[in-house]
């Protein structure tokens, strides 16, 4: 079953193509991964998704409802999670608050919503640092943050945007671990620039480029893909 | 001991203060502190939207006057006995609030405070073209015999002191267990990171607008308590002045803090108090104590504390 599409989906700035008119489709249950060179648009895109910009031109739909007139907050709800680039946590929160706030539009009442929180926050290898400030965090652990803020929704469509960025090896092979079991739950789409993340978690990949889909396979396919490695590696 | 209990200690400490003060305090101090009691009330509800949700307003006045007039005109007008009258106010405060919120919550950041300020200009307009009923700049004055409530005249020392502490502890009560609850937590979410916030599926409008209904609701309260504890109605109350002071109060006190608010209004009111004895200049040293306080104590009297002794300080 198809649980998120795209028909058309445009969004311009200012003569700048960023998205341009892609038609996409993601299975449920499928860890698809979004890659592209600097500036293809992967993160306008998404964020079409989940409603944080509109679009030009276009259509979305999620679980068969056109979805394109919804507010971002009423997608979100539907069962999407989006988790930022750009780290975007509450640095001003607690750690544990940072993930309560995403938990609680789910849960009702302490004892589940800090159950969850703590739970997820072992899921990232935070539970250290509960009682931290956010913003007291390194870079890195900020990144862990936004993916616990992400899972605790238990989302149906869980987006994530560069989640590696910034983590070290070790945390790096934790993520894949946690993308794999996530997979049995929830739909992924992973923007991702680490190829070995691509290569070891993705089912299949899109390659985005000047805001067009360039080619879409499996990991493999797209690895031999002489065009997408001239896109993506400017070698041809 | 846990921040919720230490919470409890602090807030419930500064009610059974002001409880004890009343028995002890010289009667100028004594009607001074009942005043404060009910601008701070002013200046909690103000907190709410700017110190929770991060909705920095000019305007406030028109809360503040609509709780007043609310009040006011039903005494004067319909002849209503205090607590209907009251409860006129809280409803004309409400009323206002909500139209307010949904208008100019369309707007945000700058264009938000000029819009609201041009509102409330707009009711300060609106109590003067009324004049026949509000009697405009001059005035009202609510008789003592209509300030008359199940028996207690409230225009008695005591029994106005007791009423405003009262209406302070209700409010206090009511943002204690705001900060507390899931939806006061949206508010602070709102303040730190809108985007974050909305990005997590909250309506973020609809958590403004309700912040904005809340917070104007409060300052209506006060507005129509002021009016019938101390027996006047004026337009003064709905001036910019009346805009400004809580800006200051909250700003002073602490925004975002329980409570900063009653604070920061004792602090000024007496600031101003105390430096109009010395001095004609009175606001010169009033205004260089606040550019101290800015540079010093940025986060306001109650946000040092935080910073320094109590991070947990609701
Ligand atoms: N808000 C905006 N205003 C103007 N131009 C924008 C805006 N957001 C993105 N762009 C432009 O749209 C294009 C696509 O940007 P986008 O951020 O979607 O790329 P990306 O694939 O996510 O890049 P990266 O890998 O660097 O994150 C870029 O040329 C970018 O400069
Ligand atoms: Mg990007």
């Amino acid at each position: 079953m198809t649980l998120l599409s795209t028909r058309g989906l445009t969004r311009h700035f200012a003569g700048i193509r960023a998205v341009d008119g892609v038609d996409f489709d993601l299975p449920e249950g499928e860890i698809r991964a979004l890659i592209g060179p600097n500036g293809a648009g992967k993160t306008t895109f998404v964020s079409l998704l989940c409603g944080r910009i509109a679009p030009s031109a276009g259509t979305v739909a999620f679980d068969g409802r056109d979805i394109s007139h919804l507010p971002a907050h009423r997608r979100i709800n539907l069962g999407m999670a989006y988790t930022f680039q750009i780290t975007s946590v509450f640095a001003r929160l607690s750690v544990a608050e940072n993930v309560g706030l995403a938990a609680r539009r789910r849960l009702r009442g302490r004892a589940k919503v800090e159950a969850a929180v703590a739970a997820a926050l072992a899921r990232v290898g935070l539970e250290g640092r509960a009682g931290a400030l956010a913003g007291d965090l390194a870079y890195g652990h900020q990144r862990l943050l936004e993916i616990a803020m992400g899972i605790v929704q238990a989302p149906r469509l869980l987006i994530l945007d560069e989640p590696t960025q910034g983590l070290s090896d070790s945390e790096i092979a934790g993520f894949k671990a946690l993308i794999r079991e996530l997979a049995q739950s929830a739909t992924i789409l992973l923007i991702e620039h680490n190829m070995s993340v691509v290569m070891e978690t993705a089912h299949r990949v899109t390659v985005l480029n000047f805001g067009q889909v360039l080619a879409e396979g499996t990991p493999e396919e797209i690895h031999a893909d002489r065009a997408v490695q001239a896109a993506c590696l400017g070698v041809g | 001991m846990s921040d919720l209990r230490r919470s409890l200690a602090l807030h419930l400490g500064l009610l059974a203060l002001l409880f004890a003060l009343q028995f002890v305090l010289p009667a100028y101090h004594h009607g001074n502190l009942a005043r404060i009691m009910v601008l701070a009330g002013f200046a909690m509800g103000y907190n709410i939207m700017f110190g929770y949700t991060g909705l920095l307003s000019l305007g406030h006045a028109l809360f503040f006057a609509a709780g007043m007039y609310g009040m006011g005109l039903s005494v004067q007008h319909l002849d209503a006995a205090p607590l209907p009258a009251l409860i006129a106010g809280l409803l004309a405060g409400a009323l206002v609030s909500a139209a307010l919120g949904l208008l100019a919550l369309r707007t945000a950041g700058v264009a938000f405070m000029i819009v609201k300020l041009m509102f409330a200009q707009a009711g300060y307009l609106t109590v003067l073209y009324f004049g026949d009923w509000t009697r405009g700049d001059e005035g009202f004055v609510i008789q003592q015999a209509q300030r008359v409530m199940a028996g207690i005249g409230l225009s008695a020392p005591t029994a106005r002191y007791f009423a405003a502490l009262a209406l302070f502890a209700l409010c206090l009560a009511v943002t204690l267990w705001l900060v507390h609850t899931p939806f006061g937590r949206v508010l602070i979410a709102i303040r730190e990171n809108e985007e974050r916030a909305r990005m997590l599926g909250y309506d973020v409008f609809a958590h403004k607008l309700a912040a904005v209904v809340l917070s104007g609701t409060m300052s209506a309260a006060a507005g129509a308590a002021y009016g019938l504890l101390f027996g006047y109605v004026g337009a003064t109350f709905a001036s910019v002045q009346y805009s400004i002071f809580p800006l200051l109060w909250v700003l002073l006190g602490g925004a975002g803090t329980v409570i900063g608010p009653f604070i920061g209004t004792l602090f000024m009111f007496y600031l101003i108090d105390l430096s109009s004895g010395l001095t004609t200049a009175y606001m010169l040293i009033a205004g260089v104590a606040l550019v101290l306080l800015t540079l010093f104590a940025p986060q306001g009297l109650a946000g040092e504390l935080r910073n320094r002794l109590w991070r947990g300080l609701p």
